[in-house]
């Protein structure tokens, strides 16, 4: 009987917890991101501050599994090659719990960016810090930095843009937006938008 | 150029209803002659589906966002189901599936009829998610599994997963 009062009360805790968990935190434009360090699919720690020549970076919370991400694929490849050289480079963060979601594991990581030829660091959030401290809810979801004084700024959250199922029929390209106006000393016209998105596997 | 779609609506019969999922958090497969059932399945854009958001009769709705292709609402729907059945006096549950258009055929009506889903099942197929989901809640990020629950006066918003019990507290906050 007071086993299960006790079983009762872990119970009440952890629902309560998981309420909790599931708050939107996380930044919001304008918030200083923090840096961080994740291990990239060579083998490699990787940092923010790994890249001293970049103006800002195109953090991607994406996955192996989601059938969004996986849509999404050959754009994040795209916003790499087209703006890593004008200094915001992709950063991929793979977010899920690989027990829960094993096609995400690190093995699975590298084979996915073998395949498809990333030219871009693919970090596992082992752990799982990283992507609650900045918010993200879903894959893919994205954060736009740029390096100010005080330190990486986000300027842009939300989706790389308005169609996921057909690129070709895309009228508004999110991200490249956001990155076209910091590139130009802009304002950015959309700050944050939404999209659905495969949830982060705990 | 926008992209237009099509408006349309989901006609959802079944015949041979004795059957329905035994448990919660596993979904039982159940085997029905086809012949006695016909899904037939079509989509709605959001101008479709925004009426059902907003009724205002004296149910309570319980309106849940899935995909087939999405793991944890795939295992959180017989929660859903068990709400539809034990509450169906009050309690209306429309299940709004995101599942992609070309898997329709291939995987979305396979798996109606292959879990016998007894709910009302909507599908929504509306590009501009950007604008949609803020008029759903402004506190959606898009993921799913995600669940509105709304009565005449009353209105809340869930992205999470749910289990039975914690899904019947939250309904049964709408009927009292």
């Amino acid at each position: 009987m007071k086993l299960l009062k006790i079983g009762m009360v872990l119970i009440a805790i952890i629902t309560f917890a998981a309420f909790t968990y599931s708050d939107n935190s996380g930044y919001k434009v304008g918030d200083i991101a923090a840096d961080f360090n994740l291990e990239n699919v060579d083998g490699k720690m990787v940092s923010l501050t790994n890249y001293p020549e970049a103006k800002g970076f195109i953090v991607v919370f994406t996955c192996n599994t989601c059938p969004y991400a996986i849509a999404y694929e050959d754009r994040i490849i795209a916003l790499n090659k087209k703006y890593a050289s004008q200094g915001y480079p992709v950063i991929a963060i793979m977010p899920n719990s690989t027990t829960a979601s094993p096609g995400d594991n690190m093995e699975a990581m590298k084979a996915r960016a073998k395949a498809k030829g990333f030219t871009f660091p693919y970090l596992m959030d082992k752990g799982q810090n990283v992507y609650p401290e900045y918010g993200a809810s879903k894959t893919p979801h994205v954060y736009v930095l740029q390096k100010t004084k005080k330190g990486n700024q986000v300027k842009y959250i939300g989706a790389i843009d308005d169609n996921y199922q057909h690129p070709e029929s895309v009228n508004q390209k999110y991200v490249e937006n956001a990155v076209d106006a910091l590139l130009e000393g802009k304002p950015i016209k959309e700050e944050h938008t939404r999209a659905i998105g495969c949830t982060i596997k705990v | 150029m926008k992209f237009k779609l099509g408006t349309l609506f989901v006609m959802f019969l079944l015949f041979n209803c004795n059957n329905s999922i035994k448990s919660e958090g596993d979904l039982s497969i159940v085997k029905i002659d086809e012949s006695q059932k016909k899904i037939e399945l079509s989509t709605l854009d959001f101008d479709g589906l925004e009426p059902y958001l907003n009724k205002q009769d004296d149910q309570v709705y319980v309106i849940n966002f899935w995909a087939t292709w999405c793991a944890p609402c795939v295992k959180e729907l017989p929660v859903f189901e068990k709400i539809h059945k034990d509450y169906n006096k009050n309690v209306k549950v429309i299940l709004v599936s995101l599942d992609f258009p070309k898997q329709y055929e291939t995987k979305l009506i396979p798996f109606i009829k292959e879990n016998n889903l007894q709910s009302e099942i909507i599908v929504l197929n509306d590009m501009d998610s950007n604008s949609w989901i803020p008029k759903v809640s402004e506190d959606w990020s898009g993921a799913i599994p995600s669940t509105l629950i709304y009565s005449k006066n009353k209105r809340k918003f869930y992205e999470k997963s749910f289990n039975y019990n914690e899904l019947k507290t939250e309904v049964q906050q709408f009927l009292n």
